[in-house]
């Protein structure tokens, strides 16, 4: 077998576990957005062209709330900004290949594909063959994300139109949300955005998100700031 | 705006923001502000969705203990608190709302 045969099947082989977990939610987002309104079609090429799990949500409830294209846009744009970390942190493992294995690359690089292939690097370190286990890594998500999709977007068609399955995008969000409450900036930028989320929601083309959104990220932020400051300026590190 | 393009326009900037850097590599480097700040990117966007969801259910302000929604997100909050389980937390969430419309 060849180096690079090897390479792509241990970076499949590493993210099995995360293709069983992610399945279900391929499942969920395509009945979801199927009830939220999109058509068969756009559901699922929307885990082809988009590409990033929670952004699809998001938008599924967008549209289902019928916010208006630019709002949605600016939303998606804000929910993937943290890729740009991953394509940092990848970036000098990269910096070798040619223009098209970079971009190929990138278009597969989720959470899912990045977290096994960080480890990979920062263990074995570059090769000639070790893209090959991104690629492994992001094309077997990338598949099963797509099959996943197919069978929510079939799944969903069968489930009557009465049952309030619209509510499980919130709940979704619940689950995403909660487990990562571990701290008071944390708290507090989750309780902020939503707190103006109330307050703005008479807001014209849900500008109230974004608002919302904004708020949350800089009260985070600057706790957090504050917190390294007082804790670098008090012996116990208090407050 | 058509949804085609909406797609189209997320999706590539998407692409953008994941190979921007591995492009962009030794000529620009993520700034430490910005860094501490995409950690609160997710709660921020999605409780901006969360709260009205469950606070505006159907375009009114509604706090009452008529509110299903609310109760039913009150419910599954603290499944997923207790449990971190995903899975777990939709079902318990919906399984609380089916219960409370028949209530």
């Amino acid at each position: 077998m060849s180096e690079s045969r090897k390479a792509f099947l241990n970076g499949v082989r590493a993210e099995i576990p995360l293709l069983i977990s992610v399945f279900p939610f391929g499942m969920i987002y395509g009945a979801l957005a199927l009830d939220a309104g999109l058509s068969t079609l756009a559901s699922q090429l929307m885990s082809s062209i988009v590409f990033a799990g929670s952004a699809q949500f998001v938008t599924a409830q967008l549209v289902h709330d019928g916010a208006p294209g630019f709002i949605i846009i600016l939303t998606i744009a804000v929910v993937n900004l943290r890729h740009m970390l991953y394509s940092a942190s990848l970036a000098p493992y990269l910096k070798n290949l040619s223009l098209k294995w970079k971009a190929l690359l990138s278009y597969l690089l989720t959470d899912e594909a990045y977290a096994p292939t960080i480890l990979n690097y920062e263990k074995e370190g570059i090769t000639p063959v070790s893209h090959w286990f991104l690629l492994g890594a992001g094309f077997s998500l990338w598949f099963n994300w797509q099959v996943s999709t197919a069978f929510g977007i079939f799944l969903g068609a069968a489930i009557p139109k009465e049952w309030p399955l619209d509510f499980a995008l919130p709940l979704t969000f619940i689950a995403m949300v909660v487990p990562i409450l571990k701290n008071r900036p944390m708290i507090a930028a989750s309780v902020s955005a939503g707190l103006v989320a109330l307050l703005a929601f008479s807001l014209p083309f849900k500008l109230g998100i974004i608002l919302a959104a904004l708020t949350g990220i800089v009260v985070g932020t600057v706790l957090e700031s504050g917190k390294s400051i007082s804790g670098a300026l008090s012996p116990k590190g208090m407050l | 705006m058509n949804i085609w393009l909406v797609l189209l326009i997320g999706g590539l900037l998407t692409f953008g923001m994941r190979f921007s850097l591995i492009y962009l590599f030794g000529r620009f480097e993520v700034p430490q502000t910005m860094r501490k700040a995409l950690h609160y990117v997710p709660p921020a966007v999605l409780s901006a969705i969360i709260f009205p969801e469950l606070i505006y259910p159907s375009g009114n302000l509604d706090l009452t203990l008529g509110n299903t929604r609310l109760l039913a997100g009150i419910i599954a909050t603290l499944v997923a608190w207790y449990t971190k389980n995903t899975l777990l937390t939709i079902l318990a969430g919906m399984a609380a709302l089916v219960i409370l419309q028949l209530l």
